[in-house]
């Protein structure tokens, strides 16, 4: 009897990946074949325009009413970057603080958690009456929705260090500042910028929701008033603009996330 | 310089009664199953830990003195790398805690060469083995020239040949820094052929079973472990150590 052998002969077929042409082309082809299917659907059940417009008449919307719609994303702009930094600051120094002083976190996070609650929608016309119809309320409106997010991940961020790591810096005699500036807050990084991703569409949500409330200038104005007078065009091409915005302050955090967080986060080997 | 202990500590009573003096330049190994305190020791002889009672010396000092004069470097079991930093910067990094700038990129760029990486400063963590991650992690506890190098299983994520080569190399370092080091692991033969000195740790309370002065000629060579005299000493801790696994 032949001894039992094992023969090995061949190698290992690699992976296929899409080609980056097809990965780069095939979005927008999808979203292209939508707005196909939309135009096509309008026109031949002749859908009325008052109800739903066609991509053709949204676009033609967009080039009559651009001055219209330039003036009102403006300040929806400064309403929901303003919230966004100010939300955001203020999160990210209360975690510092809370990841310091175990006794400030037991009593200002239900604070945070209780503020958290309430919805929305429901404090709007409570801040506006407070602050007035300016910037004021729709600012402070975007700021509480960034505000939560961002609180509870930084904490979770600026605490997820090794235990080594901070035995590494008591050894070195390092001082909580050193801790905080040299070892907490650059590994917190990547869960800041996952909020922060977070935080730019919910700004916007936040500066609209604001408007609808009492505001003459702005997206969320802009939609109430189209809305009342059936200028569904400008409906939709607002809607479109609100939505350009969110993917516009996505984008800019991503691109700022590329340049900082260089490293990868969890090492591949082991 | 060296380093005194006798603890008999608090409520828990993690060690007990562990007596122990290390001379200056010594390679001195504690040895023991998990539990029994060894790493506990090592961040006493830090003060990473306090204890309940007791006095440890280094030196003279009590820890928490000798602490913040830098006088001790720590190696971990992982390296304990900040994945932000790349090889040179990690190494730099007790330097710009202490806030001591004299020529340290040319002692960076030293201690990059004493241990073998002079090539790899700007490479980060993930792009380094785990062996060549622990030499940046033994690079950054030199850094500091420290008095006393304490490294907790600093080998013990390592496979098996990159561990012997690693084993050699530190034992070349020691040789280049003359630092004293305490080093705690879990394997015989690596405590062996490292040390002058083997302390083995039993538990329940953690207390010294056997203190073994290695008797094997310096330099150390890998054929020793084959040696009748490499069997001695091993057997000697594994008797130690048996006795103290076997059930009451």
């Amino acid at each position: 009897m032949s001894a039992a052998h094992v023969a090995v002969a061949g190698r290992v077929a690699p992976r296929r990946r899409a080609s980056p042409i097809r990965r780069l082309l095939l979005p927008p082809l999808g979203i292209l074949c939508v707005l196909a299917y939309w135009e096509l659907h309008i026109r031949v059940f002749n859908v009325p325009t008052y109800l739903v417009p066609a991509p053709s008449v949204i676009a033609q919307t967009f080039v009559e009413e651009w001055p219209t719609l330039q003036r009102n994303v403006g300040a929806t702009v400064i309403e929901a970057t303003g919230g966004f930094f100010i939300g955001n600051a203020v999160a990210i120094l209360l975690a510092i603080l809370f990841v310091h002083n175990k006794t400030m976190e037991r009593t200002l996070f239900p604070i945070a958690v209780a503020v958290r609650t309430v919805p929305i929608i429901a404090i709007a016309p409570i801040l506006v009456l407070l602050l007035g119809n300016g910037y004021a309320p729709k600012i402070v409106i975007a700021a509480l929705i960034c505000f939560f997010p961002t609180l509870v991940n930084m904490v979770r961020g600026l605490e997820a260090v090794e235990g080594s790591a901070l035995e590494l810096m008591r050894v070195l005699s390092a001082t909580r500042r050193q801790i905080l500036f040299k070892l907490r807050l650059p590994s917190s990084l990547p869960f800041l910028f996952a909020a922060l991703k977070i935080s730019t569409a919910s700004s916007v949500i936040g500066a609209i929701v604001a408007e609808w409330i009492g505001a003459d200038v702005g997206l969320g104005y802009l939609i109430v008033i189209s809305t009342f007078e059936f200028r569904t065009g400008l409906l939709y091409a607002t809607t479109v603009v609100a939505s350009l915005l969110a993917l516009g302050l996505f984008l800019a955090i991503v691109i700022l996330e590329h340049l900082i967080v260089r490293w990868q986060p969890d090492t591949p080997r082991q | 310089m060296g380093i005194t202990f006798s603890t008999s500590s608090g409520p828990l009573r993690a060690l007990d009664g562990v007596s122990l003096a290390i001379r200056p330049g010594e390679f001195v190994s504690l040895l023991g199953p998990s539990g029994c305190g060894k790493s506990t020791l090592l961040r006493l002889v830090a003060d990473i830990l306090a204890p309940t009672d007791g006095t440890i010396s280094v030196a003279g000092e009590p820890p928490a003195s000798a602490r913040r004069r830098r006088a001790f470097g720590f190696v971990f079991q992982d390296a304990t790398l900040l994945a932000w930093r790349d090889a040179e910067q990690n190494i730099l990094l007790p330097l710009e805690i202490a806030a001591d700038a004299r020529n340290a990129r040319q002692r960076a760029q030293r201690l990059l060469e004493l241990v073998g990486l002079a090539a790899f400063g700007g490479a980060y963590p993930w792009q380094l083995s785990g062996g060549m991650r622990q030499r940046v992690a033994i690079a950054r506890a030199l850094i500091t020239e420290p008095q006393i190098l304490l490294m907790d299983e600093p080998f013990g994520a390592l496979d098996e040949i990159t561990r012997e080569y690693m084993n050699l190399e530190l034992l070349r370092i020691w040789d280049a820094t003359r630092t004293t080091i305490l080093f705690v692991t879990h394997s015989s033969p690596e405590a062996v052929f490292l040390s002058d000195r083997v302390v083995v740790m039993g538990t329940d309370p953690g207390r010294v079973k056997l203190d073994l002065h290695v008797a094997l000629p310096r330099p150390r060579d890998p054929a020793m472990k084959e040696t009748v005299e490499f069997a001695r000493h091993t057997a000697a801790i594994r008797r130690a150590l048996i006795g103290e696994t076997r059930p009451a």
